[in-house]
C-alpha cells in the first residue's frame, strides 16, 4: 500500500468498521506511571483490543476539545491511539477519525513550535517543536491493515504527540525550555 | 557619571500595577532596566531585575518605597558588580523532570547535574496537585559524556520515582 492509497484507506475509516459499541473510559492523569512508560505492541485483531479502539473513540467524542487519545491515557499499557482534527482551525491535510495500532514516525520535517496542552496533563500548556511534514506508518485496528501516509500541520501535530504517548513521552519532555511552561490555572 | 548596577527584587502578594510602579520610581531616577525576569510562583509576585545608573542604593529604596508601605510586598535593593559574559563552549541541554510530588526530587537530580560541572542557567519548577514538574536549562562542559549523564539522570529519578529526559537545545539559525 502506497503513501496515496493509505490515505484513502484511513479517510474511508470510522468507527463503523469496528462493529462494536465503544464504551466511555476515565481518563488518567499525570503523575500515573502508565503514562511515562513504553505500552507493548498490540494485536490489532484481538477482541479486547478492538473493543479498546472503539473506547478510545467514544472517549475521545464526548471529550471537550479532544483531537486524539492515547491507550495508556485510559489506563492501558499498550501502543494503539486515536486522532480526529477534523474542523480543527490549525489542520490543513485531513484524515477524519481513525485509529491506529502499533504506530511510528517514519519521517518528520520542517519543525515548527506551538503551544500544546494533554487531557492528561490538565494544569499545564508547553510550547513544542514537532515537524509539521510527517509521514507515520501504523495498523488499523479490527483488521490490521498495514497503512502509510502524509500529512501536515494539526494533524502531523497531534499523529506525534499520541506516538509520544505510546512511548511513554508526555509534552513535557519535549518543551522547548525552562520558560516554555505555562501554568493554566492561577493561584489566587 | 556613576553606572552602577543595581539589582532590585519585590516578592509578595500580587496585585495590578506592581510593575509599573516599580518601574516609574525607577525612571525618575533615571535608571536604565537592563535584565528581568518575573512570574508568579504559587500566587506570589516575584521579580527581579537589574538596572544601571546614576543613583545610590539608598535612593533607589527611597523611590520603591511607597510600593512596599501597605506591607504585603518586600523590596530589596543591592549593588551588583558586572559579570563577565557567558561563555561555557561546551553545549546547551534541556532537562524535564516530572512524576509524583515528594521532597528531595530537585536536590537529587541537580546533584548529578552539578557532578559534571554542569552549569544550570534557567530553571522552572512548578507543583499542581499530586504533579510536579522541573525543567531546567544546561551548560554541559566539552569533555561531558552525555549519554552516560542522561543515564545517571535517569537512575536518579528512577529512585525517586519520576521521569527523566534530557535533549539537546535545538536552535534553528535562520
Amino acid at each position: 500500500m502506497n503513501l496515496e492509497q493509505g490515505t484513502a484507506r484511513l479517510t474511508a475509516w470510522s468507527e463503523a468498521e469496528l462493529g462494536i459499541e465503544g464504551n466511555v473510559l476515565d481518563v488518567v492523569r499525570a503523575p500515573a506511571g502508565v503514562l511515562s512508560e513504553r505500552g507493548a505492541d498490540v494485536d490489532p485483531a484481538a477482541p479486547e483490543m478492538v473493543q479498546l479502539a472503539a473506547d478510545l473513540v467514544a472517549t475521545m467524542r464526548v471529550s471537550p476539545g479532544c483531537v486524539g487519545l492515547a491507550a495508556n491515557q485510559v489506563g492501558v499499557g499498550v501502543r494503539m491511539f486515536c486522532v480526529d482534527v477534523t474542523d480543527h482551525p490549525k489542520a490543513r491535510t485531513l484524515h477524519g477519525t481513525f485509529v491506529l495500532c502499533n504506530a511510528e514516525v517514519v519521517e518528520a520535517s520542517r519543525n515548527e513550535k506551538a503551544r500544546e496542552g494533554c487531557m492528561s496533563v490538565p494544569d499545564f500548556t508547553g510550547d513544542v517543536k514537532r515537524g509539521s511534514r510527517l509521514t507515520v506508518r501504523g495498523q488499523l485496528p479490527l483488521t490490521g491493515e498495514e497503512v502509510e501516509f502524509a500529512t501536515d500541520a494539526f494533524e502531523a501535530r497531534a499523529l506525534q504527540h499520541e506516538i509520544d504517548h505510546t512511548d511513554g513521552l508526555l509534552f513535557l519532555d519535549r518543551v522547548a525550555g525552562a520558560h516554555a511552561i505555562y501554568p493554566r490555572q492561577t493561584y489566587l | 557619571m556613576s553606572t552602577d548596577l543595581f539589582a532590585v527584587t519585590v516578592l509578595g502578594h500580587d496585585r495590578p500595577g506592581i510593575i509599573a510602579a516599580t518601574t516609574a520610581g525607577l525612571a525618575e531616577l533615571g535608571l536604565n532596566i537592563e535584565d528581568t525576569t518575573m512570574t508568579l510562583l504559587r500566587g506570589h509576585f516575584s521579580m527581579m531585575l537589574l538596572c544601571r545608573g546614576a543613583a545610590n542604593g539608598a535612593e533607589i529604596e527611597t523611590a520603591l518605597a511607597p510600593l512596599a508601605a501597605v506591607g504585603d510586598l518586600d523590596v530589596a535593593v543591592r549593588r551588583v558588580t558586572d559579570e563577565p559574559s557567558h561563555a561555557s563552549g561546551g553545549s546547551q541541554w534541556v532537562l524535564t523532570v516530572h512524576g509524583g510530588d515528594r521532597s528531595g526530587i530537585v536536590s537529587a537530580i541537580v546533584a548529578e547535574v552539578a557532578a559534571v560541572g554542569g552549569n544550570i542557567t534557567d530553571l522552572t519548577t512548578r507543583l499542581a496537585g499530586e504533579l510536579y514538574l522541573l525543567v531546567a536549562e544546561l551548560d554541559l562542559p566539552a569533555d561531558v559524556d552525555e549519554p552516560a549523564l542522561d543515564a545517571t539522570i535517569r537512575a536518579a529519578a528512577a529512585q525517586l520515582g519520576v521521569t527523566a529526559t534530557l535533549r539537546p537545545v535545538e536552535a534553528d539559525e535562520l
